[in-house]
């Protein structure tokens, strides 16, 4: 028993109902603001201007068929005689062409919100799949321990002796060989995916492990055991709720790296084939002609890329400092 | 002569964001030189609080919002950052709770007092060492001299708090704050630190606050005591008055709460003051109730419970080569049988494996050898038998630590509903919300508790949700694994009367573990005393505490807290 005065405790408890605000029924606001993570959200300036940006990239992105300008897959609306076109303000810009075309004279700045979802969707399936497979076998390892646990983590901690982004290409590698030629565009975005994934989870079965390792030890796994549970349902149902919150802030921050990963790899010739728009290819294309003076091609694909991923790492690690109680 | 330090309307604030929680209230005590006062109350009262206030170094939100702190004449309010820090070495010295974290892991314990001797007493190297080492000479830490070179790591638990001792006597202090010294100590050693502070206290003339939640503790060194409850002092008096003469209504069940171990009662005294009202809530009849279904069935023959062999080592160093292998023996052949509504407790100090007996009872470890036996049905030898996880489900446990026994994230709904549902022992859904709520209300906590969750709940509360939870399976026997070493004392009379009266109603079978001996003669038929893994004794509970066999029961019983200043007429 601590006697450690603990402030958002007192004042002292009745044995019998408890806070007086918990005994009706909150709305759904109350219950936000009571929680101590919303609370330190409304208290930092970053984090709010960092979701902020992210909500409005990933809305931006997923509206762009609505809109968007043009459309960059119909060729109707592009022109080769429009291409290669400086941004608007710049000499010999036009005013329909905001942020200028690029050499097929497609539009920059559909283009970058086109390409922009597909590398947002690439980020965000991609680190589902190595958050699924990687918590998975982290908590299965954390829980049963002995041979399974180090089968798992050999595993992974062979993989982490590789460069992640030399093992996605590897693995983009095979896959491309296996698909046959004529297939290969249509699932290069699939391929790229699992690519990714597949590199991912041993991060994610690591946090998970440490977390389940803890948790384990912890008497509601106990009383889940003594009650006669099977070990699935225990490791389901009281196990990965509780372990979720690491998980969560590595997420994030994987989405970020997923997102970089996928344009790593495309502007390597590796990944999402030119002729569908993604961060990473728009800035390959616009690296050709970067010493021909046309450098609003590359800029502001990058320039996209950087402020999404700065975004969506700083709302991380406001995440991480939030949800760690020793930070608080 | 004057006070040493004088206190005067003290009060303290926590500024949070709902709004500011007044943690002491207009607080007045007074220590002389020579005197022990001992701050008394359960957690929340804000005797920490006190504590912390007097050397300036509350917890960061909280400040002294009124009142004077005056020591020696001169007023402790209000002084920089610079002064402070001299006056906490200096003269005012604090002994904290857990020896663990008080002393730093990477310095020699003589690195650590040479440096608190040079920077309070101005000595140089070869003179602070001599002081160093009479120091630890003082607080009873043989071969001194050697000593000085160890790591705190290489100290037990209670040698540590020695350490801790001799470092807040290392500025010659004239006023030493201890926060419950002893809590995170074994009986046996909390006796001799008590003993060893009072003695400093008489030859120093130093005044000493022993700020603490135990009754025992304060019958045993205080002079005077100050009683505080939410904030405020209730009574303050002699250490005689207050335990044998109380005025005020919530020291009265405070004490009363106190399990004694002279005697066995047939109830706790009722805590009336301090839980408004708890039957309130519509208990069931268990007769004709789901609950008693099982009660009904059953046939009493043989033991309920039997263990024979048990034996379990841990292993603490892994090496290829078995002479290599560091091995701990946590259980060493032990043997019991339980009668059906039987309450066999066990007793014994840290480390002494009875949480591990409980824990492979309750198959949550696997024994190296031995058999465990529920109803006669072997649990342990083929532990994935159909017939032995039958007579598993007639097991269940009450965990130590309320905060960490209940799943956060799910409602105590579904927490106690979780054993009814999976082992479909309920018709419908509806029936099983109508027997969460009976549970509920019949461990006094009210069935609209179940649609909270588990952190809006106090330690109490989550203690008796836990019981529900137990009860949902339909238990025969009841494993409780010191289940109310978390718990005000208040708390723990009320929760002690539950699981007795739930013993009587249900006739479980209880296996009650607990390190202390008044709660042990209180709770339990039989006791089994356990040291280092082995049972060095058991008998039925009055003859163990009368007329106690083996040597070290007799030991262990020599050192509980005399209750002695406690006025019979007041319980």
């Amino acid at each position: 028993m601590t006697s450690a005065p603990d402030p958002s405790a007192s004042p002292p408890e009745r044995e019998l109902g408890a806070h007086p605000e918990h005994q009706g029924r909150m709305g759904f606001f109350a219950r936000l603001m009571e929680n101590d993570v919303a609370y330190s959200f409304t208290r930092s300036p970053i984090a709010i201007i960092a979701a902020i940006i992210t909500v409005l990239a990933i809305l931006a992105c997923f509206a762009a068929p609505l809109i968007a300008p043009f459309d960059p897959f119909d060729p109707a609306q592009i022109s080769l005689w429009d291409g290669k076109l400086p941004p608007a303000w710049a000499e010999g810009g036009q005013a329909q062409y905001l942020l200028g075309t690029d050499n097929q004279g497609r539009d920059m700045l559909s283009t970058i919100l086109y390409g922009g979802r597909l590398s947002i969707l690439v980020g965000l399936t991609a680190v589902a799949l190595g958050m699924t497979l990687g918590v998975a076998l982290g908590v299965i390892s954390g829980y049963f321990g002995g041979a399974v646990d180090a089968f798992v983590m050999r595993i992974a901690d062979v993989q982490l002796t590789i460069p992640g982004i030399l093992l996605a290409i590897l693995i983009n590698g095979i896959g491309r060989a296996v698909i046959p030629q004529e297939l290969r565009d249509d699932f290069a975005i699939y391929v790229v995916i699992l690519a990714i994934g597949l590199t991912d989870w041993p991060q994610f079965a690591r946090v998970a492990r440490g977390a389940t390792l803890v948790e384990a030890q912890k008497e509601y796994v106990m009383a889940a055991r003594v009650i006669g549970l099977p070990a699935w349902l225990i490791m389901l149902r009281h196990v990965l709720p509780n372990v979720l919150r690491p998980v969560m802030v590595l997420a994030t921050i994987g989405l970020a790296l997923a997102i970089i990963a996928e344009a790593t790899l495309s502007f390597l010739g590796q990944g999402i084939p030119p002729t569908t728009p993604s961060l990473g290819t728009l800035i390959r294309v616009g690296n050709e002609f970067l010493f021909s003076g046309l450098w609003w091609i590359t800029l502001f694909p990058a320039i996209a890329l950087v402020t999404l991923v700065f975004a969506v790492n700083l709302l991380g690690d406001w995440m991480r400092d939030a949800l760690n109680p020793k930070l608080r | 002569m004057t006070d040493l330090l004088e206190i005067e309307g003290l009060d303290v604030e926590f500024p949070t964001r709902r709004g500011t929680v007044k943690a002491a209230r207009g607080v007045s005590l007074r220590v002389a030189r020579g005197e022990v006062l001992g701050l008394v109350g359960e957690s929340g009262a804000g005797k920490s609080t006190i504590g912390a206030a007097i050397i300036d170094l509350l917890e960061p939100p909280g400040r002294v919002a009124g009142g004077r702190i005056d020591f020696q004449g001169e007023s402790l309010r209000g002084r920089s950052e610079a002064e402070m820090r001299r006056i906490r070495g200096d003269r005012i010295g604090m002994i904290f709770q857990d020896p663990q974290t008080s002393l730093d892991p990477l310095k020699t314990i003589g690195e650590q007092l040479v440096e608190t001797i040079r920077k309070c007493l101005g000595l140089n190297e070869a003179k602070a060492k001599a002081r160093a080492e009479q120091l630890l000479v003082d607080v009873g830490i043989t071969e001194a001299k050697t000593r000085l070179g160890a790591y705190p790591h290489q100290f037990s638990g209670g040698m540590r708090q020695r350490v801790v001792i001799a470092l807040a006597l290392a500025g010659e202090p004239d006023l030493i704050i201890a926060d419950e010294p002893t809590t995170a100590l074994d009986v046996s050693i909390q006796a001799q630190i008590l003993d060893l502070i009072k003695a400093l206290c008489r030859e120093r003339n130093v005044g000493v606050i022993i700020v603490t939640h135990d009754i025992g503790v304060i019958a045993n060194i205080a002079d005077r005591v100050c009683v505080m409850y939410r904030g405020e002092v209730v009574e303050t008096g002699d250490v005689a008055q207050i335990l044998g003469a109380p005025r005020h209504e919530y020291t009265r069940s405070l004490i009363a709460a106190v399990p004694r171990a002279d005697r066995r009662l047939p109830r706790f005294a009722s805590v009336d003051y301090i839980e408004g009202g708890a039957s309130a809530f519509r208990r069931i009849d268990v007769k004709t109730h789901w609950l008693g279904a099982a009660a009904r069935e059953e046939a009493g023959r043989g033991p309920a419970l039997s263990v024979a062999g048990l034996d379990l080592s841990f292993t603490l160093r892994r090496a290829l080569l078995p002479k290599n292998r560091k091995m701990l023996k946590a259980v060493n052949d032990v043997s019991f049988d339980v009668a059906p509504g039987e309450t066999f407790g066990i007793v014994g100090e840290s480390g002494s494996g009875k949480s591990t007996v409980a824990r492979i009872i309750a198959g949550l470890y696997k024994p190296d050898a031995g058999v465990v036996r529920l109803m006669g049905q072997d649990v342990s030898t083929a532990p994935r038998d159909p017939k032995a996880r039958a007579a598993r489900r007639s097991l269940q446990m009450i965990f130590q630590d309320p905060y960490s026994s209940l799943n956060a994230r799910m409602r105590v709904l579904d927490i106690v509903a979780e054993p009814i549902r999976f082992f479909r022992l309920a018709e419908s859904e509806a029936e099983v919300r109508r027997i969460v709520g009976d549970l509920l209300d019949h461990v006094g906590l009210g069935a609209a508790a179940a649609r909270r969750y588990p952190h809006e709940f106090s330690g109490g509360q989550r203690q008796r949700i836990s019981i529900a939870r137990a009860l949902a399976s339909r238990p025969r026997i009841l494993i409780c694994d010191e289940p109310t070493s978390a718990l005000d004392v208040s708390v723990q009379a009320t929760i002690l009367n539950l699981l007795r009266d739930l013993q009587e109603e249900l006739g479980l079978t209880m296996l009650f573990i607990s390190h202390d001996l008044p709660v042990i003669r209180q709770m339990c038929d039989r006791v089994a005393v356990m040291r280092h893994g082995a049972i060095c004794e058991i008998a039925p509970a009055e003859r163990l505490f009368e007329a106690p066999e083996h040597d070290y029961t007799r030991h262990l019983i020599d050192l509980m807290p005399s209750m002695d200043l406690l006025e019979p007429a007041s319980i």
